[in-house]
């Protein structure tokens, strides 16, 4: 074997998850699927910190169920939850990418808004509230987006029953059996 | 100039042009002129036929000025990512392929990438290739249609004729490649679903010969044109930090000057093979976003001419046989490969546990897709970050302070396809 160092090219040196310091909070991934992992009360100061340091867009933010799945894989310390929220950072000047992953109880999940400091996560926080019935507090206009404003329920939870709701009409015709 | 702010990001948040209004609440006070300060709120949409589908957007009106407005979706929301979760991966792209209906080849190559990721399988270069022209060629379709409903809420009603006429070629070429002219479930986790036909060469070339002359015709009726340039120029302003600030991609971000394109900075398929520019714009004005899709156009046929040229031959799928039905022949000669042809259709593959998300620059910015698996033959999670849905927020700071009467130029210059905004 030789001693020489080995060359990086650079785009894939920019990516090497040592470029990307873990702030404490446990880490997984390499390249453009490295994920973060704070608990919900680290993830607000996480996020900060990343905005300073280049992660200035926030690409994505979601909800997902992991109620039929609770022995996943995660990493060392991290406490499963029943929902998690998971946001999607992008560095433009560093073409960087990153994912902040949060665990959320299956009673009253809730997190701080982004709104104040990624403006455009207001949608994808009303959409995940609107699936999940994820909360995060100190948003604007946390309302349902893709749903009527009278839905009961939240779809993308895995415990929604499926096919049983009827097709909800704001004004039901008069004396017709549908 | 920095490109983001924390001032710009408080500025947007604080919501000064975003109307927050109920629907029950605007539904009593629509059209009433409020006495104090002569406002009156107004619903466009969703039946308006420049809102490109079903996109509605309150208006708060003083005279003929927009001061707030708030766009309502949700009209064409059919539940795909809960669908998703019922359907295997092999089923998966015909799903996806719906949402963004202008520009379906890049639902299914976000959806396949993000599924081979989780595989960890390496495809074929000829499968890669042909993925890179055909997304390319789709690139150049949609764009067309966006200058074509462009013009048309503009004015110029001959332009969206010949805008449909050019997409129309292209479609016709898809047609002999997949079959169909939309919603295609061509690319698949794997690969592609067939190899090119013969003769597909010609078919290429002969949208590569015809479309820079009827590109320069564009340019006469609408770039240099007068009235074209009075009616967009210098609307619908925004600038870098307030689209990073949104979210926004793909033509928005670029016409602020911000030159940020998956494609080149982090590169996915062979794009790092092959020789474009991004185009950006300098004002971040309606005319910008029009200006650089039509010289996208002109990108994507150098791209699609170095796909002619450097298309390599080899499989079109991968040959891993966990994802890939035997071929016809054996299943005439063994069991086993009939069970394993019925296995793939019927149950599916099994993906590893994990989670992925893949991001590929669609027509209208960053088209991702999140999947999490948990090793069955169905994700647990399928989610699509559509451009789209996220560009729309921009609407309300690009109406406010202008005109109602360019409400119609801003919102066909966001582009958005409502199915993959309401998905």
């Amino acid at each position: 074997m030789t001693e020489e160092p080995q060359v990086v090219p650079e785009e894939v040196a920019a990516e090497t998850p040592s470029d990307v310091p873990d702030h404490g909070v446990p880490r997984t991934g390499e390249g453009h699927q490295v994920a973060l992992y704070p608990t919900a009360g680290e993830y607000l100061d996480l996020i900060e910190r990343l905005y300073d340091e280049g992660y200035v867009m926030c690409v994505d933010l979601l909800g997902v169920d992991y109620l039929e799945y609770p022995d996943r894989k995660l990493p060392e310390g991290v406490t499963p939850g029943r929902f998690e929220v998971v946001v999607n950072l992008v560095d433009l000047e560093a073409h960087r990418r990153i994912r902040v992953r949060v665990q959320l109880p299956g009673d009253d999940p809730r997190l701080p808004t982004l709104t104040h400091l990624h403006p455009g996560t207001e949608a994808m926080e009303r959409e995940t509230y609107d699936m999940f019935g994820v909360v995060f507090e100190g948003h604007p206009d946390l309302t349902r987006i893709l749903l009527p404003e009278d839905w009961e329920g939240h779809p993308l939870r895995k415990d929604f029953s499926l096919g049983r709701i009827p097709v909800q009409f704001k004004n039901p015709v008069q004396g017709g059996d549908r | 100039m920095s490109i983001a702010s924390r001032q710009v990001s408080a500025r947007l948040a604080a919501g000064e042009s975003i109307l927050r209004m109920s629907e029950a609440e605007a539904e009593v006070v629509e059209g009433v002129i409020d006495p104090e300060d002569e406002t009156m709120i107004m619903n466009m949409g969703p039946q308006h036929p420049s809102t490109h589908g079903v996109l509605r957007i309150l208006l708060e009106l003083n005279g003929e000025n927009v001061l707030r407005s708030k766009p309502i979706i949700g009209y064409l929301h059919t539940g795909m990512e809960k669908t998703a979760e019922s359907l295997t991966y092999v089923q998966g792209a015909t799903n996806v392929t719906r949402m963004d209906y202008a520009s379906p080849l890049f639902n299914e190559l976000a959806f396949s990438l993000a599924v081979e990721q989780l595989l960890g399988i390496e495809i074929p270069e000829r499968a890669t290739w042909i993925r890179m022209m055909m997304t390319e060629l789709n690139r150049m379709a949609s764009h067309l249609l966006f200058l074509a409903s462009n013009g048309m809420d503009l004015g110029a009603v001959g332009m969206m004729l010949y805008g449909w006429k050019e997409r129309e070629e292209i479609l016709r070429f898809f047609e002999t490649v997949t079959g169909l002219r939309m919603n295609h479930n061509y690319i698949r986790p794997g690969g592609v679903a067939a190899d090119l036909p013969d003769g597909w060469e010609d078919g290429v070339a002969r949208i590569l010969v015809a479309l820079p002359k009827r590109l320069e015709e564009f340019d006469t009726l609408m770039t240099g044109q007068p009235i074209w340039r009075d009616r967009t120029q210098g609307v619908g302003l925004i600038t870098t930090p307030e689209a990073v600030a949104l979210g926004a991609t793909g033509p928005i971000l670029r016409s602020t000057g911000a030159a940020w394109d998956l494609r080149r900075d982090q590169p996915y398929l062979a794009y790092d093979q092959v020789d474009f520019d991004v185009v950006v714009g300098t004002y971040g004005d309606t005319f910008d976003r029009y200006a650089i899709r039509l010289n996208e156009i002109r990108e994507s046929m150098r791209i699609v001419e170095q796909c002619l040229e450097m298309m390599p031959t080899g499989d079109y799928r991968t040959q891993d046989p966990k994802v890939t039905p035997p071929p016809r022949a054996r299943i005439d000669e063994s069991m086993e490969a009939l069970i394993h042809h019925f296995k793939i259709f019927t149950e599916g593959f099994h993906v590893p546990e994990g989670e992925a998300y893949a991001a590929v620059e669609s027509p209208r910015g960053e088209l991702g897709c999140y999947i999490v698996s948990d090793g069955s033959p169905k994700p647990l999670r399928m989610h699509i970050r559509a451009p789209s849905f996220v560009n729309l927020q921009t609407v309300p700071h690009m109406l406010t302070g202008g005109m109602i009467a360019d409400a119609v130029a801003i919102i066909s210059s966001v582009d958005p396809i409502m199915g993959e905004v309401d998905r």
